[in-house]
């Protein structure tokens, strides 16, 4: 049977596309619109105990990993699409900056 | 044994000549708007890491006048991708349910929901 890396790709991608979809908007009203307008606050002790907590420090990490890795495949298709060419260089570009959020995130979670 | 595959020479504005075409492009560059998003979301964790002063220096960041035109572009972008993205499921993922298929409308009204709920529980959580 032949073999490929496709499922590995896609599946965080699918995932990520849905994440994306159902969380990043009302988080973009949250920090670009209510929170500058004062109608919400987000004060240091409340985001330091959710990032605190092992759950929110899943939701969060989840949030930020998924989506990065769907804009980094989806970009990744989209360069080829735009003749910038598949190779080596738009591969390691995408899911290289991917994987420094991936890891940022994570390192930052931990250190929490 | 060499192979030289023919590849056909397209232009790099091969999407601008029609509104379809144009409308899938803008479709997959949201993904850019969502990566700069979530760098933004890695970034404002490490100020939560160094801790209050940090943190405040981001939200003020965040709602400077550069900070809140970029997120309203980021914005507009992120729904564009919801809704399209909610739009292109059932094509992409069609359910049957005991052999009949399910209609592309319920898949897409039940995303719709789930979008409605998580959107409010983020909100709640925020406010609270």
């Amino acid at each position: 049977m032949a073999r490929s890396n496709k499922p590995i790709l896609w599946l965080p991608f699918a995932g990520g596309g849905l994440v994306a979809a159902l969380i990043i908007p009302v988080l973009i009203m949250i920090t670009g619109i209510l929170m500058p307008l004062g109608i919400l606050q987000l004060p240091y002790e409340k985001m330091a105990a959710f990032a605190h907590n092992p759950l929110g420090k899943l939701i969060l990490f989840g949030t930020v990993a998924l989506p990065a890795w769907h804009a980094a495949h989806r970009l990744r298709m989209t360069a080829h699409d735009l003749g910038l060419g598949g190779g080596a260089v738009v591969k390691a570009l995408c899911y290289g900056s991917a994987g420094v959020l991936i890891a940022a995130a994570a390192g930052a979670l931990l250190a929490i | 044994m060499s192979r030289r595959p023919y590849v056909r020479k397209v232009k790099r504005s091969w999407w601008l000549g029609q509104r379809r075409y144009v409308l899938y492009m803008v479709r997959e560059l949201t993904s850019l708007f969502v990566g700069l998003y979530c760098a933004v979301l890695v970034v404002g964790l490490f100020r939560l890491v160094q801790g209050r002063a940090a943190w405040d220096g981001f939200l003020a960041a965040l709602s400077s006048p550069a900070g809140v035109l970029f997120q309203l572009v980021c914005l507009a972008f992120a729904a564009y991708h919801s809704v399209t993205w909610f739009a292109l499921t059932p094509k992409a993922m069609p359910l049957a349910l005991r052999g009949e298929p399910v209609p592309a409308r319920a898949i897409v009204g039940m995303h719709y929901a789930a979008w409605a709920l998580v959107s409010l529980i983020v909100l709640v959580a925020a406010g609270t």
